[in-house]
């Protein structure tokens, strides 16, 4: 896969160009450099549709999911969110802001070496419940809190 | 040209704390200035290998907030071990920095 991207940048003569074919449309065939951006989730606009595209299905709740996150968030382009999965065998982690305009925000898939841990900072457009989804042996588990939002960040 | 990651990768016990800070506007595509909206550039995916072998597989959205932060933990590292993070925008764009695993305070 890695071998694949170095060649279409070779191909391409550097990232200047693949700018450039991103709007010939070249960047779709491009996306399927790593694992394929998951584009039908990322772009859901609303959850339902969000956790169709991840495969989600049949939720259980879990209290081996803790999400670190402010009560309230002064700042709504900054929110620090960590996920912590105790759950064995954490394959993946998402985290989606329900009412973002596209609520899905990040998704990590965790191999064996990482622990069912991970922090980053997103943006929140208003106060909002953010939910963990976590998938471990097939199965998937959540996790829900409110974050409450003083001044959005999606401007 | 996308500029430098900062990444610190402390050892706790037999694992890695590591903490990487990228430097990257992540325009979400709805913000407007006087000359209109500024188009959605973000970063897509991040990868990061220990010794080689990918630990994490990340895909993100627009929402990821701007100079975007990621925190992990990896298992079994010891000191001097690489980790290596590699990330990919929209753009095509995309930057690669690798860091020893040192010693925890």
């Amino acid at each position: 896969m890695k071998q694949l991207r170095r060649n279409f940048l070779k191909l391409s003569g550097g990232a200047g160009v693949a700018a450039a074919a991103a709007a010939a449309g070249l960047l779709k065939a491009g996306s399927a450099w790593a694992a394929p951006w998951n584009k039908s989730a990322f772009e859901s606009k609303a959850v339902a549709d969000a956790l169709k595209g991840l495969g989600a299905t049949n939720l259980i709740e879990s209290k081996d999911i803790t999400i670190t996150a402010p009560d309230i968030a002064e700042n709504g382009a900054i929110v620090p969110i960590a996920i912590t999965s105790k759950i064995p065998n954490t394959q993946n982690i998402s985290i989606i802001a329900e009412k973002n305009p596209f609520p899905l925000a990040a998704s990590f898939d965790i191999s064996a070496g990482s622990e069912g841990y991970v922090s980053v900072r997103v943006k929140m457009g208003q106060t909002s419940d953010v939910r963990a989804i976590v998938k471990a042996d097939g199965k998937f588990y959540t996790a829900v809190k409110e974050v409450k939002v003083t001044v959005g960040g999606c401007g | 040209m996308a500029e430098p990651m900062k990444i610190r990768a402390t050892l706790q016990g037999d694992t890695a704390d590591v903490r990487i800070l990228m430097r990257h506007p992540m325009e979400t595509g709805t913000r407007k200035t006087a000359t209109g909206v500024v188009p959605v550039h973000f970063i897509q995916s991040v990868i990061v290998e220990h010794n080689g072998k990918t630990v994490l597989d990340a895909q993100w959205s627009q929402a990821i907030s701007r100079d975007p932060f990621l925190g992990l933990r990896v298992k079994g590292a010891k000191l001097g071990d690489k980790i290596s993070v590699t990330w990919t925008d929209n753009k095509g764009d995309k930057r690669n920095d690798e860091v020893a695993v040192s010693a925890g305070s």
